[in-house]
């Protein structure tokens, strides 16, 4: 082989490896979502997701935790999206480059870095305990809202970042006030990708665990939960009791194949539904 | 005052009031830090009433519940240590060879659909992994090397390793992508062929990318993971001393505070010890956030250059 030919060999060799490598992720997905469909979907029937778990948790349905997790994600949702629109509209239209941006910024990339179980830690201390507010809906909507703080933040960001300048300085030549310009222009305009950020608010407090075993959850409850202050049952919570501290783990298994495949199909549907709008909000834009 | 001024006036005050509002806002991140790094001090220094910060750390065995607590968590800290590096292991190569697939080789039409697909992967909640791990990754482990146990440091490892693998692609791939044209461009001029322009050429503009993403994505994000460990690792609290221990069960931190937190009394010893636990992963995560912070930020100032 001449110095040519082994250059194409190597080169062929590497993008070959690294097909291989971006095929062999994509075959591990296809594989954990087949799996757990195949397993799950003879679990799954009417009555598995609108009845309540019946004798000691081995049969029945798990209705309570799938509202559970829909109050859950929503009360998150409440919460993180304004607190993270605002803190997103003070670092794109207000702040200059400066020490405080710099450390709101380090602030921000550090909250993200945080472990899920020490949000949990963080709530119990401070939520449940020492605000009173037990372990209860609110408590872990609220951990849960400063755990996905960041993400919120930086998609609404992104979403401002987007709107052209022309927009504002437009606004401001016709003698609105800097608020003015961002309330009746900027935010108009990046509604949809901001709500974009919400929806995968949504899909990550969904599929949370760590952060609700202290502050929110409970291994069971026999009704639903009648306000703020009542403790919740979860999927991602359901699915770990079941699967690795209940004594019946054995004989629920398929129970347990058929909570993660509804969790599965949860989050993948918030996902799609974030990732299709934003192709749609590319493909419309016409600045 | 004129009524024009007056409204003028408070305009202005409307406008300042509004606009301090949002950086109250913008501030809460900070805060919030602030009062994780406060409650899991408060609530955790009690545990140095009774052991040494040193003897905490240091110390070989973890015997809490008992009338005299025993409290070292040297076998967690090796525990996460090892179950990181294990997992590290997996990640980068296949996250980075993603990230260059992805942003260097692979055609236009199917480039969209793999990045969403990872970012799908990125969705899967760390529970569903658990669960995976514990019905089919444990038994199987179990089988082919002939253990007496398939909850072993290997399994979380391998597990982490996949979870960590679409955050390490897609910070990666930004940082590669952040690569200007010309270096391409003239790496091409001098005759290299797309492999060695992507080696000699693009990798090493992207170093300081990558290894915040490394950092970041990969390690931080490992370290602090909760449910796939708890699930699948086995929890015993022996000190992994050698490569066999990948064989063997470990407990991580991460583990140790979620499986015991409900059995330990509120406001005792034992719960003072978990939260210095959450001390120690939180020091640990903010550090190597920090310095992933620092590496970027360099970038960018060297990059303006």
């Amino acid at each position: 082989m001449n110095r040519v030919q082994r250059r194409r060999f190597a080169q062929a060799t590497a993008f070959a490896l690294l097909a291989f490598a971006t095929f062999l992720i994509l075959a591990i997905m296809v594989g954990i979502i087949s799996f757990v469909a195949s397993q799950g979907i003879g679990a799954i029937s009417w009555e598995f997701l609108t009845a309540f778990p019946r004798s000691g948790m081995t049969e029945g349905g798990i209705f309570p935790a799938i509202v559970g997790t829909f109050y859950l994600a929503m009360g998150t949702t409440l919460i993180s999206l304004p607190l993270g629109v605002f803190a997103a509209i003070y670092l794109v239209e207000y702040s200059y480059q400066g020490r405080l941006i710099r450390l709101i910024r380090i602030g921000i990339n550090n909250l993200a870095g945080v472990p899920s179980i020490v949000f949990g830690l963080f709530g119990l201390a401070l939520f449940v305990r020492h605000l009173g507010l037990g372990v209860s809906l609110l408590s872990g909507s609220l951990t849960l809202a400063f755990f996905v703080l960041p993400l919120v933040i930086r998609a609404s960001e992104e979403a401002l970042l987007a709107v052209p300048q022309g927009f504002r300085e437009g606004a401001l030549a016709l003698g609105a006030t800097k608020w003015q310009s961002v309330y009746t222009v900027v935010l108009p305009t990046a509604v949809p990708a901001i709500l974009t950020g919400g929806i995968l608010a949504l899909g990550i407090a969904a599929g949370q665990t760590a952060p609700i075993i202290f502050t929110a959850a409970a291994f069971f409850t026999p009704r639903l939960p009648d306000s703020i202050f009542s403790p919740i049952m979860a999927l991602p919570f359901h699915i770990y009791v079941m699967a690795s501290e209940s004594a019946h783990f054995a004989v629920t298994r398929h129970l347990q194949f058929g909570t993660a495949l509804v969790l599965l199909a949860i989050v993948f549907g918030i996902n799609i539904t974030a990732i299709i709008i934003r192709s749609q909000m590319r493909k419309r834009r016409r600045w | 005052m004129t009524n024009k001024q007056t409204s003028l006036f408070r305009r202005k005050l409307h406008e300042r009031t509004i606009k301090y509002f949002f950086f109250a806002c913008a501030a809460t991140s900070i805060v919030v830090l602030f009062f994780i790094a406060i409650f899991l001090f408060h609530e955790g220094v009690g545990v140095f009433r009774v052991v040494e910060i040193t003897d905490f750390l240091s110390g070989r065995r973890w015997a809490p519940a008992r009338v005299q607590p025993i409290l070292g968590i040297l076998p967690m800290l090796l525990g996460s240590l090892f179950v990181t590096v294990g997992a590290m292991i997996v990640a980068v190569p296949l996250g980075l060879s993603a990230a260059v697939y992805i942003a260097e080789i692979a055609p236009p039409k199917i480039k969209n659909p793999i990045k969403s697909a990872i970012e799908l992967l990125a969705g899967i909640p760390s529970v569903v992994y658990g669960f995976i791990g514990l019905v089919f990754l444990v038994p199987w482990l179990q089988e082919t090397f002939n253990l007496p146990t398939g909850f072993t440091a290997l399994t979380g490892s391998l597990l982490l390793g996949v979870m960590a693998v679409p955050i390490i692609a897609s910070i990666s791939e930004d940082a590669i992508y952040a690569v200007p044209r010309d270096f391409r461009e003239a790496s091409y001029a001098l005759g290299a062929t797309k492999w060695q322009t992507i080696t000699r050429a693009v990798l090493p503009a992207s170093i300081s990318g990558i290894s915040a993403a490394i950092i970041l994505g990969g390690m931080s994000r490992v370290i602090g993971e909760t449910m796939t460990v708890l699930m699948v690792t086995g929890n015993a609290p022996i000190i992994p001393d050698s490569i066999c221990s990948f064989l063997r069960p470990v407990r991580t931190m991460t583990a140790s505070v979620a499986l015991e937190m409900g059995e330990a009394a509120k406001g005792g010893i034992h719960y003072s010890a978990l939260f210095a636990i959450g001390l120690v992963l939180f020091t640990i995560t903010f550090l190597l956030n920090l310095i992933a912070d620092f590496i970027l930020h360099r970038y960018k100032e060297a990059q303006k250059r």
